[in-house]
């Protein structure tokens, strides 16, 4: 299943329309559908809704197959906790789809992490469509955070080394290694005991 | 974040009672959602977290914001607890207004994006997701 959503507050007939066509055309055997937003327009190919509940949101998305939303917060991270590829379209506040470019910054800086793919047009969305479900594939979101974040939460804490991360290298795809490191935590974790642990 | 600190007993303090069921059986506290935009909330919110604070003493308090964590780590160092602000990763472009203003009060002080990482603080040591 296909599962399109476009947030509540205004619609994005940009997104939805293209998808709905692509549905009449290629969609058959695959279900389709879409949470339009408060839109006038009608879908023809696809089930659809205006708005749908926090639990519908939450059940559609962890039964589809592939993801495709607005560059919204809230659809890129249950999409993420939920281990689905996301193809994402960010609104254009110069299109008249949201009150400012937001959505282009989060779309390129989860995009830079390479956890969701991109599409900036209806074109491009279409292309996309066909290979979304392979993004992911090789990025199997656990359901805790990145090793490096548990060791150092763990050892700032005064605990031991996580379970979870004793054998865990660092290659993971989205760490950031050309970035200066970090000074030491072991100086600072006694900063932190000697304020009162 | 959990395995981190597993072996430890966790006190989980948030403005959603819904998330009860996903940590029982520990002890678990709902708070207002007070913010800049509802501040009886706030007032309400500020005094029930200190009193958790006398109540549990926690030697750690953690955080990913944004108001009931910003007077959890403020008020845990009157007790003083050790204190740790992971910046949620919904703030992608800019840190949050408490996530700005926890620096100097939190014992680590973490954002989830490296773009915004600084020297003075808030560190990058990698993301929940």
């Amino acid at each position: 299943m296909i599962f399109v959503t476009v947030g509540t507050q205004l619609p994005f007939d940009r997104l939805t329309r293209a998808i709905d066509e692509w549905a009449g055309l290629h969609g058959r055997g695959e279900e389709v559908f879409a949470q339009v937003g408060p839109t006038e327009w009608r879908p023809k190919h696809m089930r659809w809704s205006p708005f749908i509940t926090a639990e519908e949101f939450a059940r559609r998305t962890r039964e589809a197959r592939v993801i495709v939303a607005h560059a919204g917060m809230g659809s890129i991270i249950t999409a993420l906790e939920l281990g689905k590829p996301i193809l994402v379209m960010p609104r254009r506040a110069s299109l008249g789809e949201h009150r400012n470019e937001h959505q282009m910054a989060t779309a390129s800086h989860f995009q830079a992490l390479g956890r969701i793919a991109v599409a900036l047009d209806e074109q491009e969305l279409l292309e996309k469509l066909g290979s979304v479900s392979d993004l992911s594939a090789a990025d199997r979101i656990a359901h805790t955070a990145s090793p490096r974040l548990l060791r150092a939460l763990a050892r700032f804490a005064g605990c031991g080394i996580p379970s979870a991360v004793a054998d865990a290298n660092d290659a993971r795809a989205f760490e950031h290694r050309d970035f200066p490191a970090a000074p030491a935590l072991e100086e600072e974790a006694t900063i932190g005991a000697q304020g009162g642990v | 974040m959990l395995p981190a600190f597993e072996g430890s007993r966790i006190v989980y303090v948030t403005t959603l009672p819904s998330y009860r069921q996903f940590v029982q059986p520990a002890r678990f506290y709902t708070v207002c959602d007070g913010s800049l935009w509802n501040k009886v909330c706030l007032v309400r919110m500020a005094a029930k977290i200190l009193w958790i604070l006398a109540l549990e003493r926690p030697d750690v308090i953690i955080s990913t914001g944004a108001a009931p964590g910003y007077f959890a780590l403020r008020m845990g160092r009157w007790f003083g607890a050790t204190t740790i602000w992971v910046d949620s990763i919904a703030n992608v472009e800019k840190l949050s207004l408490s996530g700005r203003k926890i620096g100097p009060y939190a014992d680590l002080w973490l954002t989830q994006w490296p773009h915004l990482a600084r020297p003075e603080g808030p560190r990058f040591e990698g993301a929940v997701l």
